[in-house]
């Protein structure tokens, strides 16, 4: 990894599930090693497709993603382990039929001699999970099923974990708890790439963040720039005043 | 069997499953219903009709001689009344459910054939069973050409009726719970209520042409209701063309065309002994063709004759 | 009584045995394979041929009243079976999930290659019934239930197979990738489980399975082309009945179609045991959809 090549560039990227219908219309950005970013924006921008168009789930029509300077457009999304992303999806992102540690166990499929030690890790890093181990993942609460989930990203050791909107359907209370071990991950020398519909909550913690409308990247910044500037309050609150308030 | 003999008989057989992949069209091709129970509904018309016009039996309840004209109505009373019960219960199910459920009917109906002796005569059948204006032909050759216009003007008919249904409101509502089965969830009862008219409606043109079938043949019995017939009748309706009328009937003729042909032409080259083997060459034969058609022409020789809805449009709201 | 309840286990081993490969290839590519049957019939036929050509199909040995010849006919049987799926699934059924089909046309396809694995049968072996062994069988009288060695050995190896695959299910990384492609595709390629990979051990795993289920049955009735179709309906019945999602629901659900097979079989006629599985389908659909241990989607 060079100094100058940053983790995760996304460049020009047009896409979309159908065709003739791109939902990403050139959107683009950069995400350096170890650093949170976040993207934001109104529903229907195209935060999910992007997620999805990196992750290989959605068709790219033009542009390209790179990780680490090799181009993973149009990757096979069970590859996207092995190129070191992980991806947790917004919703069904646990296995319900299976057990916090079965679904923990196979988020380490490529490197099974290692799953013990790190299962063990994971319920440092979440001593609720380690209570939960043998129960079914459909059995948890919202915010611990997000816990599974982003264990379950962590365990393949990714250089990259991507979320798309971990706070939908959380209190704002365990809002702010998936969002404290987000830091503790990043502070682990992970990059993140936090798509979120929390505006507020994501802009407090990531080092910069993007605002997509309409399928392409509006505004960037750090998250202090974007909080206190109007124009994405417009955005977002339909005048202009700050969601910095 | 000279030429004009075979071509009659080749002519009234095609027009008789024609009728049948009608019915299955209605069912499936135009309201995605998948009855893999087909042979089911056509055996209850053909023994329905057998019992109403064949002569007296010794130790059975049925052989009441009535005419067949009367035959032909009861049958399709029997076989919608069958499918009404069948569909009461079975309607509201997934696809896959429904053919499971349709193909354990079918293997029912033919169980129950077999085995209800008092009624059906079991592995003897029912034979002797008329003809329409069986009187007024002179010769066998004359009272198979009736019976083939006779089938003619019934499968006109049927096709003319069918055409116009489809068309009409009625016709469109078909096509919308085909297309989107959890929108046609919404529509509640009356997705219901529909699915349940075209399955009875399906139902009673299978079994039509199992009474003209039994009518025909001048016999019925259990071996009448292998589920290869269910096969043969969606090979029909896929090769044809499925939610287009014309093309049931297009690809009626056609496999049972194949199908004859082969015999003929397996029966020139292979020994008698044979025999068995040859009619199993002959499914393999349509095997292929179905798995070849579903891999490379799904919709048909003659697709589907609409416009493409506003559905498409409905899709790009997927995130 | 307990005859009956022995009959029973013994009628529920060869639909557990062949249910299981339903069920996964019902959870995993998502559509009812009506050829299941049909592959136990191959099976069957399979090993037969291969017995044959390694000589004498009757010889009883050891108790039993087939020969040895079994031992190495099984195992082949097994390997060719599955090799066969594999083909049809890469030839037919993998192309069509390529082009988007439905699932409507995925049944389709199975009723077809189920007609072709059938007649190709009789094409080669005609449609009378073939036996592994002419053999009397030696029957054993156990606590006054009479039972056959080989309906025994039936139970013992039905047993044997269903806590391997209990295992299999619960502590090897591939079962679970298979009960996660179940349950979520998309999430299991998220984590790296290549689905395609696991398609082609749902099918091996389910026509190993089919061609054991032809093969005991092959031995302990006879073999005839549509032993394994008539198979069938008593197998959707055990999956509809179990909770389609549920594998020990389904295993169960084997269990009891079989015995209510048994129940038909001894008080209306032999003629109606189709009727059975019938009538539970319907019951079943009828009054709880999801099967008696299965969950709401």
């Amino acid at each position: 990894m060079t100094e100058t090549e940053p983790h995760l560039v996304v460049e020009h990227l047009v896409a979309g599930y159908v065709p003739d219908v791109p939902i990403l219309r050139g959107a683009s950005l950069n995400v350096n090693p170890g650093e949170l970013v976040t993207v934001l924006g109104p529903n229907g921008a195209g935060k999910s497709t992007l997620i999805k168009a990196i992750a290989g789930m959605v068709p790219v029509k033009e542009g390209d993603v790179r990780v680490s300077g090799k181009s993973i457009r149009g990757i096979a999304t069970h590859a996207l382990v092995g190129a070191g992303v992980a991806y947790v999806p917004q919703t069904n992102n646990v296995f319900t039929r299976l057990s916090v540690e079965e679904n923990l166990e196979l988020g380490c499929i490529c490197d099974i001699t290692r799953t013990r030690e790190r299962i063990e890790e994971t319920y440092r890093l979440f001593p609720d999970l380690a209570r939960l181990r043998r129960l079914a993942a459909g059995r948890l609460s919202g915010g611990q099923r997000q816990m599974v989930a982003v264990g379950r990203a962590l365990m393949a050791r990714p250089g990259l974990i991507m979320l798309d909107e971990p706070s939908a359907g959380l209190s704002p209370k365990m809002t702010d708890m998936v969002f404290q071990k987000l830091l503790e991950v990043r502070a682990g020398g992970v990059t993140i790439l936090l798509v979120e519909q929390n505006a507020k909550a994501a802009l407090a913690i990531c080092d910069r963040g993007y605002v997509l409308a309409e399928g392409r990247d509006r505004f960037t910044g750090t998250g202090a720039e974007l909080l206190s500037s109007p124009e994405v309050g417009e955005l977002y609150l339909g005048s202009k005043s700050r969601l910095a308030s | 069997m000279d030429i004009a003999s075979y071509l009659v008989f080749f002519l009234v057989m095609a027009g008789i499953y024609a009728i049948t992949t009608l019915g299955l069209n209605l069912q499936w091709g135009f309201t995605g219903m998948m009855n893999v129970g087909v042979v089911g509904f056509f055996g209850v018309g053909a023994y329905a009709a057998g019992l109403l016009t064949g002569p007296d039996y010794p130790d059975t309840l049925g052989g009441l001689g009535l005419p067949p004209v009367i035959g032909y109505l009861g049958a399709m009373l029997a076989s919608g009344i069958v499918a009404f019960v069948v569909g009461l219960l079975t309607i509201r199910l997934r696809h896959d459910f429904l053919a499971v459920a349709t193909f354990g009917i079918a293997v029912c109906i033919q169980m129950l054939a077999m085995n209800l002796k008092p009624l059906t005569r079991g592995f003897d059948g029912l034979h002797s069973l008329p003809r329409p204006f069986a009187s007024l032909a002179a010769t066998p050759f004359l009272s198979n050409l009736y019976f083939l216009v006779m089938v003619l003007l019934v499968g006109g008919a049927l096709l003319w009726a069918l055409e116009r249904l489809v068309r009409s409101p009625w016709g469109r509502v078909l096509r919308a719970i085909r297309e989107d089965e959890e929108a046609s969830a919404a529509l509640g009862k009356y997705a219901v209520s529909y699915r349940l008219q075209t399955f009875v409606l399906g139902s009673m043109l299978m079994g039509l042409s199992g009474a003209l079938y039994a009518s025909f043949m001048g016999f019925v019995s259990p071996q009448d209701l292998l589920p290869i017939f269910t096969f043969q009748i969606f090979v029909m309706l896929i090769v044809g063309g499925s939610g287009n009328n014309f093309g049931a009937v297009i690809g009626a003729v056609m496999i049972w065309a194949l199908w004859t042909l082969s015999e003929t032409v397996l029966g020139a080259f292979l020994p008698p002994e044979l025999e068995r083997q040859a009619s199993a060459i002959r499914v393999v034969l349509v095997g292929l063709i179905l798995v070849l058609m579903l891999l490379y022409r799904p919709q048909g020789l003659l697709a589907e004759r609409r416009k493409i809805s506003a559905s498409s449009s409905s899709r790009s709201d997927k995130t | 009584m307990m005859q009956l309840l022995v009959d029973g286990i013994v009628a529920a081993s060869f639909i557990t045995l062949g249910v299981i490969g339903l069920s996964m290839v019902f959870n995993i590519l998502n559509f009812p394979s009506f050829a299941q049957g049909d592959q136990i019939t191959s099976g069957a036929y399979m090993a037969l041929a291969i017995a044959t050509l390694f000589g004498t199909v009757g010889g009883p040995a050891g108790g039993l009243s087939v020969g040895w010849c079994i031992t190495i006919a099984l195992p082949c049987a097994v390997v060719l079976n599955a090799l066969l799926a594999l083909i049809i699934d890469r030839a037919i059924y993998r192309q069509l999930r390529l082009r988007g089909a439905s699932r409507i046309s995925m049944i389709m396809a199975s009723f077809g290659v189920s007609l072709m694995l059938r007649n190709v049968i009789v094409m080669f072996a005609g449609q009378d019934p073939h036996f592994f062994t002419f053999a009397i069988q030696p029957a054993l009288r156990i606590w006054g239930i009479r039972i056959a060695v080989n309906e025994l050995i039936v139970i013992g190896v039905t047993f044997v197979l269903v806590l391997c695959l209990h295992l299999f299910l619960s502590r090897t990384t591939l079962g679970k990738s298979m009960r996660a492609v179940a349950e979520n595709p998309s999430l299991a390629r998220v984590n790296g489980i290549d689905v395609d990979r696991v398609i082609q051990w749902t099918w091996i795993i389910g026509t190993g399975l089919a061609t054991v289920a032809g093969v005991l049955l092959g031995f302990t009735v006879q073999l005839h082309p549509f032993m394994g179709f008539e198979l069938l309906l008593p197998m959707f019945a055990a999956l509809i009945v179990g909770g389609m999602t549920n594998i020990y629901g389904v295993l169960l659900g084997a269990l009891l179609i079989g015995l209510v097979e048994g129940l038909t079989v001894e008080y209306l006629a032999p003629e109606y045991r189709q009727a059975a599985p019938f009538a539970a389908i319907i019951l079943v659909l009828l009054f709880k959809p999801h099967g008696i241990f299965g969950e709401k989607a």
